[in-house]
């Protein structure tokens, strides 16, 4: 059954080099793929094996080729996945010549991002991600727009050299557990690597999954990636393929805890310059696309932070990981209908500079709703799934804290916990920028470039719509998701099952 | 059937296409062709009927110089699919080739280009099975003595001509390095016979001296795989011999050099009965190992002729597998042995070096250029080509899920198991600097654009050859087990 979540884009990318009309065919696949992920995540919580498929590949060493929502963490991302894939697929507007092009590389995002979170077995989880990447370069190159060999080469050294420093992380990691198998739940559960070599493990993760996720300072490949690349393309990087990152640490953190713990300060020093540093920068954009591009990078040192928070913690911190995952799923849907609409207000007014646009909501008032919904999801508006992701982020990094009087304020704070501090400021910045941008483009007098914009049609409505509504069912009921990490009844977590 | 028959049967196909070529001249120089691929298609049939002889005593001298196991078929193997697929392309390259007879555009006098291969093949077919000193040296002059007349086949080209000067010079070096070194090991250990040589190792008063034989051996056979220090003749030769002639030279000879190196390093390499020989063999090689991948890798980044680019490439691979023979891994219930993993390299590096090499003919034959500036805008021009090609390229840079990915895998598994952490630091840095010069092109194909944008025509050679080597790059890249098997994994 999972197989299928990966084998519909592909065969639908297949079936369009053959001739088939392109976009009926990606949404069509997309369209599927969503319905198929609902159906599989509702019944995930009664079957947690549900569709999972092994086929061994190779036999020295032990490699499959297997899928399966090893726990809540995969369901989310696979849900996230399929509702963005289908948004992104079913909003792109393609330059006409370049249809093929434009939906087998997009199917071909999607394919490679959904077998990376279903994937059990660390080697495809590696592979399909290069596959996802690949496609992502080509589409910035050929169909970006502005400045797009230099970002789409810039976006193409900094990914490609994080994959291979995390491939050599990835090697060394499972030639240390002394497991003969790539799979997830035999590598958990192999012994405990020595601690020297966990250092050295720990720091050629963080470095190359840090750089996949835009980690302060590997991140300057990714604002002008996502500003030159067409809105499909940043859809699914910023909202879902990056997030492999994140996954992939919050997977094998089990395995290295003691040897992340040690670089815990530094990498709270590093999201605080993806908070900060990014923060101001974004602040300064002059174009709604880069500020966007900046604003997904900025918003990945909260998610970072929570992963700090457990690591901190060793392990014991239990809302980190929740934390993490909802504002993952939170910030991938949301980043991703604000591409989707700045693309819209591209198409409608000609332009996406700062200045030269204005009073958009007169002529396009369902575009403005919308954007501005997602505009203040990204701040963290209460009610929409940023909020519910974000205050979880900021109390897991108070976790288990008792003040202790007696001591001077400095030791009463972890490493974390000052970070959390000084992160509260970055609400304020995106703040800032977030409704800076909405102003300048929506409300004061129109501008000639904003006079006769078309509104958006419905059928131009829907992708949007869809996102809205996962904002607001995650916002208003975080447990849709968290009922995924922490099952209520299920006494067991899919960990301790994987010994026989 | 005997096996010592499979190469008489290779060479006597060489023989009946150079009569034919002197006696029948009416006959069209690509149905000379064909008739080497039937030919050699037949001798790989053969090699799956011939078994090793049940009684060696009957045949002792000829067992003595002779293996027959199932390294020595998986390489004759290789070497007969590399032959054919030159022979396919040497057809598709015919054109080219007219362009410097003596009546330009005629095809006068270029059938034995589709005879020389086969003799080439024959050899590379000995050295697979040769296990004696003597043997590897008659077996690998028969191979580089036909590649002095394939890289000068063009001899009215002054590149081919500079090329195929380059190659004798240095080929007739390592010669002389390899004559010299047998001669030492010789000396020291009072035989040529390479299953007699690990307990004459380890029966030695000093090691000095057979180091010193092996240091020159190791020299003769860097010629031959590319490797460093004597590397400097592949990118003039790979630029100026014909295209098909390189393709031969950067996969079937290296695949041959590859296996006399294993025969040669294995008494060499035992740890358990010659530690401290072992132990200075290994750094020997580490350092080879080392400076090949840093050379190769490193020195292909600013190139900008693809023909180069390749000749680069073929250093950087030979860097890879030299990584996987420094490691000389015994090979256990979860592990693959140093020669797997070598095999599995060589083949792997068949597929996508040759399927490259047809498309590299393919460009030169539209285009009349070899630089990378001749894959502008391919993406636009023939979008089928240039996915090929980017699948193709993308083996080679080592991407998951496809062929190329395995190799690498394999060889820095078995570094990181023999603890050898320098080089894989050098090779993580190497096939760092791989992604970078093969997007390169890539890049070109995509992000450039070119004046011409007409199709690029694909001859149905090329084209079939293209779409197989590509697909199997891909079914390989997800499903590795089939060459795993003839390797007897």
């Amino acid at each position: 059954m999972l197989a299928f979540l990966i084998l519909l884009p592909l065969c639908a990318a297949i079936a369009i080099l053959g001739g088939f009309s392109a976009r009926g065919t990606a949404v069509l696949a997309t369209g599927a793929n969503l319905v198929l992920g609902l159906i599989l995540a509702a019944l995930w919580s009664n079957n947690p094996d549900i569709g999972s498929l092994s086929l061994q590949v190779l036999d020295k060493p032990a490699i499959h080729l297997s899928l399966g929502l090893f726990d809540g963490m995969s369901v989310t991302m696979m849900l996230l996945s399929v509702i963005v894939a289908f948004a992104a697929i079913f909003s792109g507007k393609c330059p006409a010549g370049s249809e093929k092009l434009w939906y087998v590389s997009c199917l071909l995002i999607a394919a490679g991002a959904i077998g990376a979170f279903l994937s059990t077995d660390l080697f495809f989880f590696y592979a399909f991600h290069e596959l996802a990447l690949i496609p992502t370069f080509l589409m910035i190159g050929m169909l970006g727009t502005g400045d797009r060999k230099e970002a789409a080469w810039k976006i193409t050294i900094y990914l490609a050299f994080g994959s291979i420093i995390l491939l050599a992380g990835l090697l060394w990691l499972v030639s240390a557990s002394g497991a003969n198998s790539f799979q997830f739940d035999v590598l958990l559960a192999a012994g405990t690597i020595p601690e020297p070599a966990q250092h050295g493990i720990a720091a050629l993760l963080l470095v190359g999954f840090g750089t996949l996720v835009s980690l302060f300072p590997f991140h300057s490949w990714a604002a002008p990636a996502y500003a030159s690349a067409p809105a499909p393309v940043s859809m699914l990087h910023a909202g879902v393929l990056k997030k492999f990152g994140l996954f992939g640490l919050l997977r094998l953190y089990p395995m290295v805890s003691e040897g992340i713990q040690s670089w815990v300060p530094l990498l709270v020093i590093l999201l605080l310059g993806n908070i900060l540093w990014v923060g101001m920068v974004t602040i300064n954009q002059k174009r709604l696309d880069s500020m966007l591009g900046n604003s997904s990078v900025m918003h990945m040192g909260y998610i970072f932070l929570a992963f700090a928070a457990l690591a901190e913690s060793g392990g014991a911190n239990d809302i980190a990981l929740p934390a993490a995952v909802v504002l993952m799923f939170a910030h991938g849907i949301s980043i991703a209908m604000l591409f989707a609409l700045s693309d819209r207000i591209q198409q409608a007014t000609g332009t996406l500079e700062l200045r030269e646009l204005g009073g958009l909501a007169k002529a396009a008032p369902r575009l403005a709703f919308l954007f501005g919904l997602a505009a203040m999801a990204s701040i963290g508006l209460p009610g929409l799934a940023n909020f519910a992701g974000e205050i979880m982020v900021f109390l897991s990094g108070f976790r288990h804290w008792t003040p202790a009087y007696d001591l001077p304020l400095g030791q009463n704070f972890t490493a974390v916990q000052l970070g959390t501090i000084c992160a509260l400021w970055g609400l304020v910045i995106s703040a800032v920028y977030m409704l800076r941008a909405y102003r300048q483009t929506f409300q004061g007098k129109p501008v000639p470039a904003t006079d006769n914009a078309k509104d958006l049609s419905c059928c131009e409505r829907m992708p949007a719509v869809i996102l809205a509504i996962a904002l607001l069912v995650v916002g208003l009921y975080p447990n849709s998701i968290l009922n995924f990490i922490n099952p209520p009844e299920r006494p067991s977590a899919p960990l301790s099952q994987s010994d026989n | 059937m005997s096996p010592y028959l499979l190469e008489a049967y290779i060479v006597l196909v060489g023989l009946v296409i150079l009569m034919l070529e002197a006696f029948v001249p009416a006959l069209r120089k690509e149905h000379l062709g064909v008739f080497a691929i039937g030919g050699l298609v037949f001798g790989l049939v053969l090699l799956f009927v011939a078994k090793a002889p049940a009684h060696p005593e009957g045949n002792v001298e000829m067992a003595r110089f002779y293996a027959f196991d199932s390294q020595a078929i998986f390489y004759k193997g290789l070497a007969l699919v590399c032959t054919i697929l030159v022979l396919l392309l040497a057809i598709d390259y015919r054109a080219i080739l007219a362009k410097f007879t003596e009546n330009p555009g005629s095809e006068e006098g270029t059938g034995e280009y589709y005879a020389l291969p086969i003799f080439a093949c024959a050899g590379m077919m000995w050295m697979a099975s040769a296990q004696d000193l003597v043997s590897i040296f008659v077996a690998l002059e028969l191979v580089t003595i036909t590649f002095y007349i394939l890289v000068a086949y063009m001899r009215r080209n002054v590149g081919s001509l500079e090329a195929g000067v380059k190659y004798l010079i240095l080929g007739a070096l390592s010669t002389g390095f390899l004559v010299y070194g047998i001669a030492w090991i010789y000396g020291t250990t009072g035989t040529t016979d390479l299953s007699l040589m690990a307990e004459r190792l380890q029966a030695l008063p000093s090691a000095t001296p057979a180091l010193f034989g092996l240091a020159l051996l190791l020299l003769a056979l860097a010629f031959k795989i590319g490797a460093v220090p004597m590397q400097l003749w592949i990118p003039d030769v790979y630029q100026g011999a014909p295209t098909p002639t390189t393709a031969f030279l950067s996969v079937g000879s290296k695949a041959a050099g590859f296996i006399i190196t294993l025969r040669i390093l294995k008494p060499f390499m035992d740890r358990e009965s010659v530690p401290e020989i072992a132990q200075h063999t290994t750094f020997i090689l580490l350092v080879l190992c080392g400076l090949t991948i840093l050379y190769g890798n490193l020195a292909a980044i600013p190139q900008t002729n693809f023909k180069r680019l390749l000749a680069y490439s073929s250093i950087a691979h030979a860097g890879f597998i030299l990584l996987a023979v420094t490691a000389w891994g015994k090979g256990s219930e979860t592990t693959l042995s140093t020669p797997q993993a070598v095999g599995f390299y060589l083949a792997t590096y068949l597929i996508m070096t040759i399927g490259i090499f047809f498309a590299l003919v393919t460009i030169r034959n539209a285009t009349g250029s070899e630089e990378i500036a001749a894959f502008d805008g391919l993406g636009k021009r023939s979008p089928a080509l240039a996915l090929a090609i980017t699948v193709l390229l993308s083996a080679l840079a080592g991407l998951p899920l496809t062929a190329g990915f395995y190799g690498k895998f394999f060889a820095f598994r078995l570094a990181i198991d023999a603890d050898l952490w320098f080089g894989v630091g050098l090779a993580f840095i190497g096939v760092a600097a791989g992604f970078y010069y093969y997007l390169k092109v890539i890049r070109a194909m995509y992000w450039r654009t070119s004046d011409d944008t007409s199709p690029i025509a694909i001859s149905p050679i090329a084209r079939y050859a293209i779409g197989t080597l590509t697909i199997l790059t891909i079914i390989l890249g997800f499903w590795p087990n089939p060459i795993l098997w003839l390797l007897g994994a």
